[in-house]
């Protein structure tokens, strides 16, 4: 056992847990933040990416004491009161979610890359894209998504609806 | 259409869900559970059950339906689930364009067993030709309704009365009256409670103002924020993480386990009951680590069991004992044969694959005076409670399933497993338990789609048409098993046989596998015949919307023209195909890589007609994943085997499609709208695995007959 500090989603948290455990799980079971997502416990789908210090990480490979001084933001910290985050907004109007599980990791990989590269070549786009899975293979709106986030594509007239 | 007395065939029943029993057999003896969290932790669910009667409103009346809101909200009730495949928005907008109200007034409440009508399992593409009408007749009734009691309350004509965003009002005179203005009316009760329910007229198609209009999915914000609770987030007060000890292989069966090392672990709950080993903590951790324990002192039996290699042969020989292959036969294949000039045979395999949705299966049960609460990810939420009440010995009212807006399923989920482990483990806590499986337990324990072994002869007469078809289907299924294509001698046989692995639906079932055998052979019979693949088709094709998607892909996508360009390394492919009452066809272009003979799907370009088009947003979404979601079964999804274990049962081993695979996509719509709509979440998907085969035989010279697509003497 442990006692832990990080901030979370801007708030000072501790926990006093095996450090060994999975960040995904001591933010699932014990903060109650379900949008962070387990996919594959392995790395390999990213449904669990959280933002480290700004970085996207793999929550179910990260064991919590490597969390340990550091900010962590899940997707519930993303937006800011009721205004959705520019990439939220951007998943939101292109309707890039089929079942919705993959959407938090998707969204705030897509936040980092953003940070890191603000205006992506589609190339740059499915290269940071693409260690996260979607199952419903809603690959193509999803880029469609970042492409808007990044404000490369034409904001949607009133009433068009995503067509 | 005489050549084609098959085409009328019902689809294919959804076939081994319905009919395998729930595994798990619990003795249920109290002196049998070995329970660790304390013995007060132990409710007493023998006892007689308590009364509360507990079910969905008036089945047949519109109160099951319906429900007018005095806010002006008005929530549709429906059985089906929301897997990402779009019901809950295509019925908010079915009851908006009936009701005359703007979709943002419609809430759906959907597959909870104590709320919602018995809509059946959601699957076969069913929601669009069965749901959706039966919620469009009730939303018309409401609105008939509305409008005769403002007829009646303002004694004028219904002539005379407008209804518009939800609000009757009367031409050249004042008054006012909405849905909400009905909820709390006496008329209102009299008619939603009466049965069956009357039905209203649905608004023609050529005056939709909602329906056939795009529209994106209405709570798309709860899934952007984080906030939408799917069935694995569910979290109930004092709730406990759930682990279940697997066996190390199929076939194997438990002879020995020790839970007294686990006694001594804090807050933690064991069971062991018959087969079923498992344990409840406080955290998902600690349970995993309590299992490891077990799984430490845990002896097995096990026994041989059969591997991918050789998998092929060994379902032809081992056809279901006692079973009866389903056979259809037209003319004589034997009289056919002989008279042929040119008879062409080969034979096709289709690999199993796991649906691998992104989110694993999961349940939260919870007892409380003997009645049975589950939250649970499953496409079957009625038959899922049926089936938990018979396990644990309840009358079914005594059960509720709620399904909240799962990750995934594609045919996966029409099971309920953990839903049975979490109950298990519940009762033995005394207090909810979640179980959620791990990625491996997903790729192990839940079912497969089956593979199957597909051989087909068939004879061309002198003139290079089809004289004979004979078509056998080993252990995929007979969906899609018949063919479109005019041949005076046919016969199709699927002959069931004994899966060496647990198998069931996956979206499309067999009619993939069909489609892919027959596509593909169609190319090599047009090869043969010295004809151009798209003239061969059309020279044999009788139907003429199977023949629209044809013409519609080869002309969008420049088939004649770019067939002959080659590029060195790529080629171009078509296939098309039918099944539960749409049509797709595809033309795709594919590389070749020389060193591994693997191929890489550049360009797709997709024709698809499924009447007429109830949402386009939705229909573009379904057909897009239905190419990559295929793209994957063609190109590398396999599960492999030996002996009892999985060898890929990971997301690193098993490799389905990431955004490197996404191809240039082109889409054509064909919009019947004098047609009615039918489902079109799964026949998308049939069209481009034999697409890229044909595209590869004209890139690289070569013959693919399996799925996942490989050049012979090549690995994946």
């Amino acid at each position: 056992m442990a006692t832990l500090r990080f901030t979370v989603n801007g708030k000072a948290r501790s926990v006093d847990t095996p450090g060994d455990r999975p960040l995904l799980d001591v933010l699932r079971e014990d903060f109650k933040l379900t949008g962070v997502k387990y996919g594959c416990g392995e790395g390999q789908c990213r449904a669990c990416t959280v933002l480290i210090n700004g970085r996207a990480a793999p929550s179910c490979i990260t064991p919590v004491r490597a969390a340990g001084g550091k900010s962590i933001t899940t997707i519930e910290g993303l937006s800011n009161g009721e205004a959705l985050h520019p990439v939220q907004q951007a998943f939101a109007d292109e309707g890039a979610l089929q079942c919705g599980y993959c959407t938090p990791g998707m969204i705030l990989t897509a936040t980092a890359l953003l940070e890191r590269t603000p205006h992506p070549t589609p190339e740059q786009i499915v290269e940071g894209m693409n260690g996260n899975l979607c199952r419903c293979c809603g690959y193509p709106r999803i880029i469609a998504a970042v492409q808007r986030a990044a404000g490369h594509r034409p904001a949607l007239r009133e009433g068009t609806n995503g067509e | 259409m005489n050549d084609q007395p098959f085409l009328s065939e019902p689809v294919e029943p959804e076939r081994h869900e319905l009919r395998e029993e729930p595994g798990y057999v619990f003795q249920l003896d109290r002196r049998s559970f070995l329970q660790f969290a304390g013995a007060g932790l132990l409710i007493s669910v023998l006892a007689p059950e308590a009364s509360a009667q507990r079910g969905a409103a008036g089945t047949g009346t519109l109160e099951s339906r319906l429900h007018l809101g005095e806010d002006g909200f008005i929530t549709v009730l429906a059985g089906k689930v929301e897997e990402g495949q779009g019901p809950r928005t295509e019925i908010a907008m079915a009851a908006a364009e009936e009701l005359r109200v703007p979709v943002e007034r419609i809430r759906v409440l959907l597959a909870d067993t104590d709320l919602v009508p018995n809509d059946g399992i959601t699957a076969g593409s069913r929601t669009t030709p069965a749901t959706i009408p039966a919620v469009r007749k009730a939303a018309a009734a409401a609105r008939e309704l509305l409008i005769q009691t403002a007829a009646r309350r303002w004694n004028a004509a219904p002539e005379m009365l407008e209804l518009r965003a939800g609000v009757v009002t009367r031409k050249g005179a004042s008054g006012a009256l909405s849905y909400a203005g009905l909820a709390g009316s006496e008329e209102l009760a009299k008619a939603f409670q009466s049965a069956p329910a009357p039905e209203g007229k649905l608004t023609p198609l050529k005056d939709w103002q909602t329906l056939g209009r795009p529209r994106l999915r209405i709570d798309a914000r709860e899934f952007v924020t984080g906030s939408h609770v799917f069935p694995s987030d569910i979290q109930r007060p004092g709730m406990l993480y759930g682990c279940v000890l697997r066996p190390p292989a199929l076939g194997a069966t438990l002879e020995y386990v020790d839970l007294v090392k686990i006694q001594s672990l804090p807050g933690v709950a064991g069971v062991h009951d018959g087969y079923f080993v498992g344990c409840a903590a406080p955290t998902s951790w600690a349970a995993r680590q309590a299992i490891k324990t077990l799984a430490g002192t845990a002896q097995w039996k096990t026994t041989d069991q059969p591997s991918s290699t050789g998998l092929f042969e060994y379902l032809k020989q081992h056809p279901v004992s006692g079973g009866q292959p389903r056979v259809q036969i037209k003319g004589s294949v034997e009289e056919g044969l002989k008279s042929a000039s040119r008879r062409l045979k080969a034979a096709y395999q289709a690999a199993y694959i796991q649906h691998a949705p992104m989110e694993p299966r999961a349940a939260v049960a919870e007892w409380r005076d003997g009645q049975l609460s589950v939250w649970t990810g499953t496409s079957n939420p009625f038959a899922v409670r049926d089936q938990l009440a018979k396990v644990f010995q309840l009358p079914p009212h005594s059960v509720r399933v709620i399904v909240p807006d799962m990750g995934g399923g594609f045919g996966g989920k029409h099971t309920a497993e953990a839903a049975f482990e979490a109950a298990r483990l519940a009762r033995e806590a005394g207090k909810p338990v979640s179980v959620r499986w791990t990625r491996a337990e997903e790729f192990m324990w839940a079912y497969s789609r089956p593979a199957g072994l597909i051989e087909i002869e068939a004879g061309l007469d002198d003139k290079d048409q089809l004289l004979v078809w004979d078509f056998a289907n080993y252990n995929s299924g007979a969906a899609a098993i018949v063919s479109p294509y005019r041949s005076p001698h046919a016969r199709t046989r699927y002959v069931e046989c004994d899966s060496p692995l647990r198998q069931g639906s996956y979206r499309a079932l067999a009619s993939t596998a069909n489609n892919f055998a027959r596509e593909c052979f169609m190319d090599e019979l047009a090869a043969a015949a010295g004809a151009e693949p798209l003239e061969f088709r059309l020279a044999h094709i009788d139907n003429t919307r199977l023949r629209d998607v044809l013409v519609a892909a080869t002309d969008r996508f420049g088939w004649r023209e770019r067939r002959g360009k080659k590029k060195p390394g790529t080629g171009a492919g078509l296939a098309c195909g039918t099944e539960k009452g749409s049509y797709v066809a595809a033309c795709v272009e594919v590389s070749v890589d020389p060193a591994t003979g693997a191929p890489r799907l550049l360009e797709i370009c997709q024709a698809y007609e499924c009447g007429a088009i109830l949402n386009p947003a939705g229909l573009k979404q379904q057909v897009e994943g239905a190419i990559i979601q295929g793209l994957g079964a063609a190109l590398r999804e396999e599960l492999q085997f030996e002996n009892g274990k999985l060898l890929n049962g990971s997301f690193a081993r098993y490799r389905v499609p990431r955004f490197k695979d996404v191809p240039k996509i082109t889409l054509e719509f064909l919009d019947r709208k004098d047609l009615e709509p039918v489902g079109a979440g799964e026949t998308p998907i049939i069209a481009v695995a034999p697409a890229m085969a044909n595209a590869m035989f004209a890139a690289a010279g070569e013959r693919v007959r399996s799925m996942p697509l490989r050049a012979k003497g090549t690995k994946s």
